[in-house]
Parts: structure tokens; sequence; C-alpha cells
């Protein structure tokens, strides 16, 4: 690198045209995107969108589908899918609000019902890596397996009735703010950092890039893809846990419906975030900028009274948008300078 | 078959001439098939017999030379013209769709339909006549074609080229995937389509089929016809490898300084088998020394290094680096004590194409390169640059896509990548495969580096020279077996090609 001294301004060149192509370059269009739909915003909503209030409330909404996010980013990265995690979800908040969940946490501290949902998100998460790893069953089939048994599962414990958290302790901490900044809003916070650090600066993110990129080359690189197959779906459990602690944070409510179809958002989150469908890929910078781009949206529609209906078009456009651009930064890699 | 006055050509190729970017794979091939005849087309690998068949297929366009059927000069711009002018292609790789019937397999692509709406009646009739023709009638039309052995499935491929009204057969190594069982009755199935006048063009390594089926053969060389209609009867196996070999080497191999005596065993490979592919493989590779396999395709040699690297579960034998037995089928263990593939296929199995050049070369090597999990990007990119200088990588850029490097340097990617971690054992397949001939020499002379640095070297190559040129010692494979071992200098290309070929029929 420091021997580098022939020709430095091609150099430059080279990297300025490449720039755009870069990661940089589309996370630029997610931010352009995300400022865009609040020009919107604004221009509809005036002051009661660009309330400090309605930031939080934003940020809020976004934290539970955001830490899943995080988790699934990991999971697309090395070429996975995991369509559980709204299942998951949904099972640990209410394994996590059990009666006898709840007397333990009343006897102890509350947060036995943290650890609980954490536990039940990242079991079923290493139960999924299991089944892909060595079980050589396609992620897509296992985790749709888990999605339709963990969902199950949740509505046989729960008996379909909604458990509230007993615990105002519990209710407190997650409806608190610290730096003026709600909690749930510093789990997001908190996961997405991880996260970027997990991925960025650790040996396990750059096997899952590998991975993700080439799993024979990195298998015979003497990696074990298969172990690392499963701790990147108990990641994506243990994410999908996390954000169940937040949603019982935020509703109270342990029932058998949440997170319904809430891994579809995530993917949705993950892909139009620039990480590659086909593994090989990942941004969770990006991940975030299309949470943030999905759960603003959600919000400027709701301000302005309108459908649901009309918000799932509004998405649906935008992912297909975001993938064919994607695509065609794909023919042009962003390498050949 | 071959009368005292030949019938007219049925299928005439002259002149043909297909050059690839940086590379002339056909130079002027003629070859005239009979009918009813079996033509036998011979050569090493990267003769251009593939590439021959597949401009006959329609696959590659020839970039000169014309293709006359019955005399008038033909057009196959697309592989459906070839069936259309009666040329139908048996690759290795059956092409048939498991999930369907054998009825539905033969006339796939031209389904008899009124209306969009399948006859099957009339299917299944038309498909009892054409098994029945080729003496198969005991294969059911409406079999599930998954169900078949690979015989069977080769009876199915064989009867859609005859439901096209194919007139010339090609057939790539139909016997490869067959036992002695199966190749007789391929040949009697061969005989039933000669009898009806088909002729069939015929590619093996196999002598001892070539004579039992073949009316004449057609010798290529370096892309060109160096023996042509040659009469099976009349031909002597010695006539045949002289011109299949010498071909025109130009690369310059380093000379061997010999292996000291003393020197230390560093992989000692004892009785290694897998089931069903090679068995009882033995050797030892000394510091300093470089092992060549050399074999055929399909002779087991990339199966015998990738289970001494752990990346297939021995089934017997033992594998000991420096003095460490290695547990069977456990590549991360392999990789520690000191053993590096480079496998075959450096694209699929070798990088990640989409990240870094130095991210490749230190996948293998977090041990050292990282602390507790947290990788040290300037370590990385330092050990990385090291190796890329020491190799003369180019272009000198650790932060390029691994996906832009041309052959040769994505080779010495891979070396770089053993060498940040260690490795004392270097196992290279293929190492000049796609590797332009330019940089060949190149790559010869590093990996000779490499072992007089005190490192032991396997490595394996079609190209029979290559191995030859570059080993200290060799090993011939055939059929999963190691016929002959000997210093490198006592033994030739056409020496190893006799050994290899008048293997028997499995």
């Amino acid at each position: 690198m420091n021997t580098q001294t022939s020709a430095p301004p091609a150099e430059e060149h080279a990297s300025r045209s490449s720039w755009l192509r870069g990661s940089a370059g589309r996370n630029l269009g997610l931010v352009l995107a995300l400022a865009l739909i609040c020009v919107v915003g604004v221009i509809t909503g005036g002051e009661r969108f660009a309330d400090w209030g309605n930031i939080l409330t934003i940020l809020r909404l976004a934290a539970v589908l955001g830490v899943v996010s995080i988790g699934m980013t990991f999971v697309i990265t090395s070429g996975g899918i995991d369509l559980s995690v709204g299942s998951v979800l949904g099972l640990a908040t209410v394994w996590a609000t059990t009666l006898a969940t709840q007397t333990m946490a009343d006897s102890f501290h509350w947060i036995v019902i943290v650890f609980t949902a954490l536990a039940v998100g990242t079991a079923a998460g290493l139960i999924n890596g299991a089944i892909i790893a060595y079980g050589k069953v396609v992620a897509f089939i296992a985790t749709l397996a888990m999605m339709a048994g963990a969902r199950g599962l949740a509505e046989i414990i729960s008996d379909r009735q909604t458990q509230r958290v007993q615990s105002n302790e519990f209710t407190a901490f997650f409806r608190a703010d610290f730096l003026g900044v709600p909690v749930l809003v510093w789990m997001f916070v908190v996961v997405a950092i991880a996260g970027w650090f997990l991925l960025n600066r650790t040996t396990f993110g750059r096997r899952t890039v590998a991975i993700g990129g080439n799993a024979e080359a990195a298998r015979l690189a003497g990696i074990k893809v298969k172990r690392h197959t499963v701790y990147i779906y108990g990641l994506a459990g243990l994410t999908a846990g996390i954000a169940a602690v937040g949603m019982l944070g935020r509703t109270t409510a342990g029932t058998s419906t949440n997170g319904f179809l809430l891994e579809l958002d995530a993917i949705a989150a993950v892909v139009v975030g620039g990480t590659l469908l086909a593994g090989g890929r990942g941004t969770i910078f990006g991940t975030v900028l299309g949470v943030l781009i999905f759960t603003t949206l959600t919000n400027v529609f709701v301000m302005n009274n309108m459908s649901s209906s009309a918000q799932l078009v509004a998405k649906g456009l935008i992912i297909v948008v975001a993938v064919l651009l994607q695509q065609r930064f794909a023919n042009k890699p962003s390498s050949t300078t | 078959m071959v009368t005292e006055d030949p019938p007219a050509p049925l299928l005439q190729m002259q002149g043909i001439v297909k050059t690839f970017p940086g590379a002339r794979a056909l130079d002027g091939v003629d070859l005239d098939v009979l009918p009813g005849e079996v033509h036998c087309l011979l050569g090493q690998n990267g003769a251009g017999k593939s590439t021959l068949i597949k401009v006959l297929a329609g696959a590659h366009q020839p970039t000169d030379g014309t293709i006359l059927m019955d005399g008038e000069p033909i057009d196959i711009p697309h592989p459906v013209a070839a069936l259309e002018h009666g040329v139908a292609t048996m690759y290795q790789e059956l092409d048939v769709v498991d999930g369907l019937t054998v009825a539905e397999n033969i006339f796939l692509g031209h389904e008899l339909a009124t209306g969009g709406f399948t006859r099957r009646r009339e299917l299944v009739r038309r498909t009892r006549e054409i098994l029945a023709r080729l003496g198969h009638s005991e294969i059911s039309p409406n079999r599930e074609v998954s169900s078949l052995p690979a015989a069977g499935k080769q009876v199915v491929s064989m009867a859609r080229a005859l439901s096209h009204d194919a007139r010339v057969i090609v057939m790539d190594e139909p016997s490869a995937v067959l036992d002695s069982g199966e190749v007789d009755n391929l040949f009697r199935v061969v005989e039933e389509l000669t009898n009806q006048g088909i002729a069939i063009i015929y590619i093996s390594h196999r002598l001892e089929e070539i004579r039992r089926i073949g009316d004449r053969i057609t010798v290529l060389k370096d892309g060109k016809t160096v023996g042509r209609n040659l009469r099976v009867a009349d031909t002597p196996t010695d006539e045949l490898i002289r011109l299949m070999t010498g071909r025109d080497v130009e690369f310059v191999f380093p000379d061997s300084p010999g292996v000291a005596e003393d020197a230390p065993v560093l992989l000692d490979v004892d009785g290694l088998a897998l089931d069903g592919t090679f068995h009882d493989v033995s050797f030892r590779v000394r510091s300093g020394e470089i092992v060549g396999l050399a074999g055929l395709v399909g002779s087991g040699r990339s199966e015998i290094i990738e289970t001494v690297y752990g990346a297939r579960r021995a089934s017997r034998g033992t594998v000991t680096v420096s003095g460490k037995k290695l547990r069977p089928g456990d590549v991360p263990a392999a990789v520690d004590a000191g053993i590096g593939l480079c496998p075959e296929e450096r694209k699929s199995q070798g990088l990640v194409l989409d990240e870094p050049v130095y991210r490749n070369i230190t996948l293998s090597s977090f041990a050292s390169l990282a602390r507790a999990g947290w990788l040290d990007e300037p370590a990385e990119k330092k050990a990385a640059t090291v190796q890329i200088e020491a190799l003369d990588l180019r272009p000198r850029d650790a932060g390029r896509a691994a996906r832009t490097l041309s052959g040769g340097n994505q080779q010495k990617a891979l070396l770089a990548r053993w060498l940040v971690h260690g490795c004392e054992v270097l196992l290279l397949d293929e190492p000049t495969r796609g590797v332009d001939v330019g940089a060949r020499s190149e790559i010869y002379a590093l990996i000779r580096r490499l072992a007089d640095a005190g490192n032991a070297v396997v490595v394996i190559s079609s190209e029979i020279p290559e191995v030859l040129g570059l080993a200290d010692n060799v090993l011939v494979v055939s059929d999963g077996e190691v016929v002959h071992r000997c210093p490198a200098k006592d033994i030739n290309e056409h020496g190893v090609l006799d050994l290899v070929m008048e293997g028997s029929v499995a």
C-alpha cells in the first residue's frame, strides 16, 4: 500500500468514478429516497410530521422491525433466508409472558422475562441452523417449517389469549427515555452498531460474507461452514428474541399473533438496503435505511389518513424499483475501473 | 462396415478453424464420416475434440471452414439447426430431465401435440418403436427417467437422437459412466444403429473400446487433424500414440535440483481409498519435492488429492502431515496441519470473486491475522501485499475484486493464501488451467521455487508434458489406481499414454 507512489492521481480518479457505484453510492440513493419521503411528509403533514415527537414515534415503530432486520442481514448475506423470524418473535413474546415466567419474574426480577424471550429466540434460530446445516434442508423450507411450527406452538401455549406483562418495572423501563430518546430506540441503535461491528470488523462477519459469496470456496479454505451456518441462524433467532422484548415493551401484550408477516418486511428492508439476496454482500447501514424508509412511509400514509392498502402498493413499488436499480449496479461491478 | 469401394461420405468437415480470444482452438480440422460407420475421434485433452463437436452441434460457430452433409454445404447457427440436419450429440453429462417419463424425455422440445394437448397414446407408441429399434423394448415409455440407471438414461438420450431422425450421432465418452456389462450393451446398441446406416462419431480414450467397435479413426493434435481416416484394423497402438504425442510445447520447465535423500517427509499418504473412486493409493512427498499425478480426466486424480485434503472423506487409509495424522474428512484440520489445496475450478471452488484480493488471500489465516475474532485489516493487507510482491501478482492492488484478475494471477492469489498461512504441503489441481499460454512458464517457475524453498508439492494436470516437466517423481493414475510410479525423467509422454490408454474396459 505504501509503495504506490507512482500514480496516485489515476488511482484517485478511478476511485472517484467508481464511488457512485460503490456502497457509498447505494447508500446515497437510499438517503435520497428517505429524504424524498420526508419532504412529502413535511408538505402533506407540515408541523405534525416534522415534530420531534413524531420522529421519535417513527423510530420507536422502526425498532422492532429494525432489530429483526439486522439479524436477517446476516442470514441473507450468507446466502440464506429466514422466514421464521416473525413467528419466533410471536412465540418469544408468548413464552416470556406465561404465568410461569411471570411468577418467576415476580419473585426474582423482570429481567427473567427478557432472558426468556432471548433464549426462546436463540433456541429456535439454532434449531433452524442445525436443520439447514446438518440436515441439509434448504433454508427456505427449514425456516418455513419453523414459521408454521413456532406460530402454532405460540397459539398452544397462549391458548390464543393475550397475556399482559404484569411487571410494572418492566413496562416502566421500556417506556422510559434515556437522554431524551426512548429506550426502545436505544435498543435498535445498540443492535445496529453491534451488527455493524460484527459484520465489518470480526472474523464472524468476514466468514459470513465469504460463505455467501462462494460457499464451496469457503469450505475448501478451511472455514467450518456448517458450524458457522448454525451460528448465523442462531443470531437471527437472537435478534427475533430481542425484538420480542421490544414488542413487549411497546405493547405489554404477549400474543401468538405478534410479528405476523414481519419476516417479509424484514427481508424487504434488507434487500432494499442493498444486501444481495444471492449472498456475498451485506450492509448494515443500508438495512437501517431500508427500515427507516418503510417505517417513515407508513407514518406519512397514516398521517394523511390513507388506507393501508395504498401503503402496500407503495411498498411493492419501492421494492421493485430498488431491486431493479441494484441489478443495474450489479451488472457493472464497482471494481472494474 | 467399410467396404472395398467406400460409399460417399455422409458428413464432411473441411478446414474447420475456431478461434477464441487469445487462443486458436481449431486450426484446420478435417473429418469425413461415412454412413453406417463408427468413426473414432482421438486426441489428448486440449487437442480440440470438444470444440469440434460443439461446432458440429451448433454450440460454437466456426471461424472458417465448411461442413457438408451429403455433399451439400450446411450452416449450423444454433443447436436446433444441428438436429434439423440430422446431427445429434450426446454429451457426457446426459441431458435428460429426471422428473419426466422416458417418452416425455424423448420427445422433449418436439412434443407430439394437437392444439397444445399432448397425444399421449401416439407418444407412447412412437417411443416403443424407437426403443425397439435400439433393442431396448424392456424400458417402459411411462417410467420416470430418474429411476433409470446411467446406462438407461444413455439409451433414452440415444432414443431422443433417433426421434429427430438423426443420421449422425456424436457420443462423447459414452462408456465413462458405465460398468463393463453396460458397456457391452452400449456396443450392441451402437451396432444396431450402424446397421441402420447411422454414423457414429465416437470419442473415447480407451483404445480397447476403439478396437472393438471402431471402423476408422481421426486423430487431433493442437487443433489440427494429424491422422486421417486411419483404419482401426491396420493401425497399431504405437502409431496412434505417436500421432497424439509430441505436441508443441513452448514452455520452459525449470530444472529440479533433485530431492535430498534425507529431506523430511512432509506428506505421507498410506493406503488411501475412496470407495467407488480409487483404492489403495500410497505416496510420500519430501520437502523440496514435486510429485505429479498423471492420468486422464475421470481417472480419479482430482478425487485423490481432494481426499488427501479432507474435502472428501476417505473410506480407508491415512494421511500424515509432518508426522501428524489427519482426521479423515476434516478440511480445517488439514489446513491447520499445513496443507493447502488450489482446486481445479478456481472460480467456483477457490475464490470469493467479489471480495478484494487481500481478503481472498487471508481467508484461511485468521488464526494469525485476527485477535479473538476481531479483524486486523492493516495486518491483513500487509501480509497479503508481501505475498503479492513475492509472487509478482499483478496488478499490485490488494483491494481489487478477485473477479478482475487474469487466470494466472488468480492462481497466484490462491498460492498466496496458503503461503500466508504458512502451509508446507501444497496440492495443486490443474495449476495452469485457464492460464494464458504466456503466463504458464511463470507459474511453472513459481511452483519450482516454492518446492526449492522447502515445501512439498503435489501437482495434477491433464497435460502430461506439464506433469513430466514439473515433477521430480510421477504417479500414473488410471481407473482409480496407481498403475506406475517412477522418477519423471524415466518416463515420457508416450509411456504415460501407453499406460493409461491400454487400461482394460472398466
